[in-house]
């Protein structure tokens, strides 16, 4: 792992009827995974259109964060949003569909990879303009400071410096409201070193502002779900923002455009020697004994539903440009 | 029926709404506790409390996104922008997101948020406290631009843009608040055009605080035996054209007068409506707006750059 200078902290091993459910979390994983390979695939053959951002390497922060999450709670979030949008039970097929342009896509195809939005999945929207996430879900809290529930923002380390970020914590914080905010510091924003345009450590910036803050890492499930279980929690319980800081890397280019020539030497490998799957395989095996086997079969049915995914969106109709818009809500 | 000034209209219609829906809630910069640099909003938070009411840092990034966000989450906002001119730092909760939100989640939801915003010269404030911002957003499909020249549609068009489902922005011309009106508790009907002033020889267009300078210019022009039919367009998206078309086809001349820039402004978008829809109806047309440049501070100055009653008399007078 890359040096880091914040501290990391580790969940503790935890019970082993916890196995079925870890199970279940990778499963998400691979799910996740597999679902961005296939998009890049798509990609490729031009069926994903205009440019995607895959979460590949990312896959452990949506799984862990959302398991932790009730039905009352709400999710915004960004660009690189399949794995968000999977993690809260978005229809693999309904997303591949939206991605593809299909009448049967989660938006009927109006959105796109950048714009899911999956109000039934507690998905608020996925947002385009970075550090967007962070202001949906500071309002959204504003709503469920009333009525209930906590509203997490997934937002990246390139967020950190918008506008977006400063007053929306500012805000968050002198009102109290039960939000979430999950930075996924995957080391680049788009093309650049995060070090090279962030002034300071980023979880310096919301301890400053009195919101409860947490560097972890990002790649390990079991920490990823035990710290999104206490801060949420803590949120629900009316104590008020709280900001995780989830250390964790991009396996592909920021989209389609880029070949991530601004890596450093190694450090691919080095991260991908701790690759979410990987850590959770032997964590599995480690604390709970699930064999290899075990974990090959979630592997085969993941295949057989992405499979079935693909194929049903590639099948599925476009939508009729000849169909009536209403450009307000009557 | 009662009079009131104007800014009592929109305290009244705020009263009222918050009164009428719990899920109504108003913040802004100063609205609480000050009552708004305007004192537009006093006593409001002493009534509905501060959960619904209340001040916010001088943050309308935040502002606006909380407004969107709270919007998402069941609430009905309504948002404080103490100065139009503070609006360009809130475009992406609300163009980007707000406005697009009912057609990009394939109609699972609307963002129902009120936007309200002092606008427009003649105050002395200087170009960057006295613009009409109603160009930089008349472009955007999916926001409702309201804005009122009377006490009785500021409170009326108020609770309705507070009632739409969809997002509005809602525009204060800085010097109407102190107009006083006739007004009842009707709720008005966004997107309808009112003929103020009826008449045979030419069509005044206008809205918020020009629209006074045209009845004006009207009464002038009277004397001189020019019968002046004045429409205020009271909402500028969705925007009436079938009033205007209907006066129109009476009158044959058409006079639109806009505070705002000239190049791409609403008025303009009034003369493509007449040209693509009415054109055999016209003999003659022309637009009032300021000019393309920033607004000057020294009074004779901005005296001059916006278009008043002398100037729109003189542009008939020409047809």
């Amino acid at each position: 792992m890359t040096e880091q200078k914040t501290t990391v902290s580790r969940a503790a091993p935890r019970a082993p009827e916890e196995a079925s459910h870890y199970v279940e979390l990778y499963r998400r994983m691979r799910l996740i995974r597999r679902f961005e390979d296939e998009v890049q695939s798509l990609f490729q053959q031009g069926l994903v259109h205009g440019t995607t951002h895959l979460c590949s390497g990312q896959e452990a922060g949506p799984v862990g964060v959302c398991d932790a999450l009730g039905e009352e709670d709400r999710v915004a979030g960004t660009y690189r949003g399949h794995g968000h949008a999977l993690a809260l039970g978005v229809e693999p097929e309904g997303l591949m569909a939206e991605l593809l342009g299909r009448a049967t896509g989660v938006c009927a195809g109006r959105a796109g990879s950048m714009n899911v939005i999956d109000r039934e999945h507690r998905l608020v929207g996925c947002y385009g303009i970075v550090g967007g996430s962070i202001a949906a879900a500071t309002g959204v809290g504003l709503a469920l400071k009333r009525r209930g529930g906590v509203a997490v923002a997934f937002f990246g380390d390139g967020a950190a410096n918008q506008g977006y970020f400063h007053e929306c914590l500012n805000f968050a914080k002198v009102h109290e409201l039960p939000v979430v905010y999950v930075c996924e510091n995957n080391r680049y924003g788009e093309f650049t070193p995060f070090e090279q345009v962030t002034a300071g450590e980023i979880a310096d910036r919301p301890r400053t502002l009195g919101l409860p803050t947490v560097t972890i890492d990002g790649n390990d499930v079991w920490t990823v779900r035990a710290t999104a279980a206490e801060v949420v929690e803590r949120a629900r319980a009316g104590g008020g923002p709280q900001f995780v800081e989830s250390l964790t890397y991009r396996y592909v280019g920021h989209s389609r455009s880029d070949p991530g020539k601004y890596r450093k030497p190694g450090e691919l490998d080095e991260w991908k020697a701790r690759d979410p799957l990987l850590f959770a395989r032997a964590g599995l095996a480690e604390r709970y004994g699930t064999t290899a086997e075990a974990l090959d079969a979630v592997d085969a049915e993941v295949e057989d539903e992405l499979g079935a995914v693909v194929e049903a969106a590639k099948a599925a109709p476009f939508p009729d440009p000849s169909e009536p818009v209403r450009e307000f809500k009557p | 029926m009662t009079e009131i000034d104007f800014r009592t209209a929109i305290c009244q219609a705020l009263d009222e709404e918050l009164a009428h829906d719990e899920a109504v809630v108003f913040f802004g910069e100063d609205v609480a506790v000050a009552g708004g640099v305007f004192a537009t909003t006093g006593g409001l938070v002493e009534k509905h409390g501060s959960d619904r009411v209340f001040d916010t840092p001088i943050s309308e990034l935040a502002l606006a996104g909380a407004a969107y966000g709270s919007a998402i989450g069941g609430l009905r906002p309504v948002i404080e922008i103490m100065f139009g001119d503070f609006l360009p730092l809130t475009m992406d909760s609300l163009v980007n997101q707000a406005a697009k939100y009912w057609y990009l989640s394939n109609e699972q939801a609307s963002i129902p948020l009120v936007v309200r915003s002092a606008i427009g010269g003649g105050g002395r404030f200087g170009a960057i406290h006295s613009q009409v911002p109603i160009s930089w957003f008349h472009g955007v499909p999916g926001l409702k631009i309201v804005c009122p020249a009377t006490p009785a549609d500021a409170k009326g068009l108020l609770k309705a843009a507070i009632r739409d489902d969809n997002p509005v922005l809602f525009f204060e011309h800085k010097r109407l608040y102190a107009l006083s009106g006739e007004v009842n508790g009707d709720v008005g009907m966004i997107g309808e055009a009112a003929v103020v002033r009826e008449g045979a020889d030419v069509t005044l267009v206008s809205a918020m605080r020009t629209l006074h300078e045209c009845v004006a210019a009207a009464e002038t022009l009277a004397g001189e035996g020019i019968d002046c039919e004045v429409i205020d367009l009271r909402t500028l998206r969705p925007l009436d054209g079938a009033t205007i078309l209907r006066s129109v086809a009476k009158t044959n001349r058409l006079v639109v007068v806009e505070e705002g820039p000239r190049t791409g402004g609403w008025a303009g978008e009034v003369l493509a409506i007449v040209a693509e829809e009415g054109l055999g109806d016209i003999d003659a047309i022309l637009r009032l707006t300021t000019p393309d440049h920033p607004i000057p501070y020294s009074p004779p100055l901005e005296d001059a750059f916006i278009p008043g009653a002398e100037a729109i008399a003189e542009a008939v007078r020409t047809l």
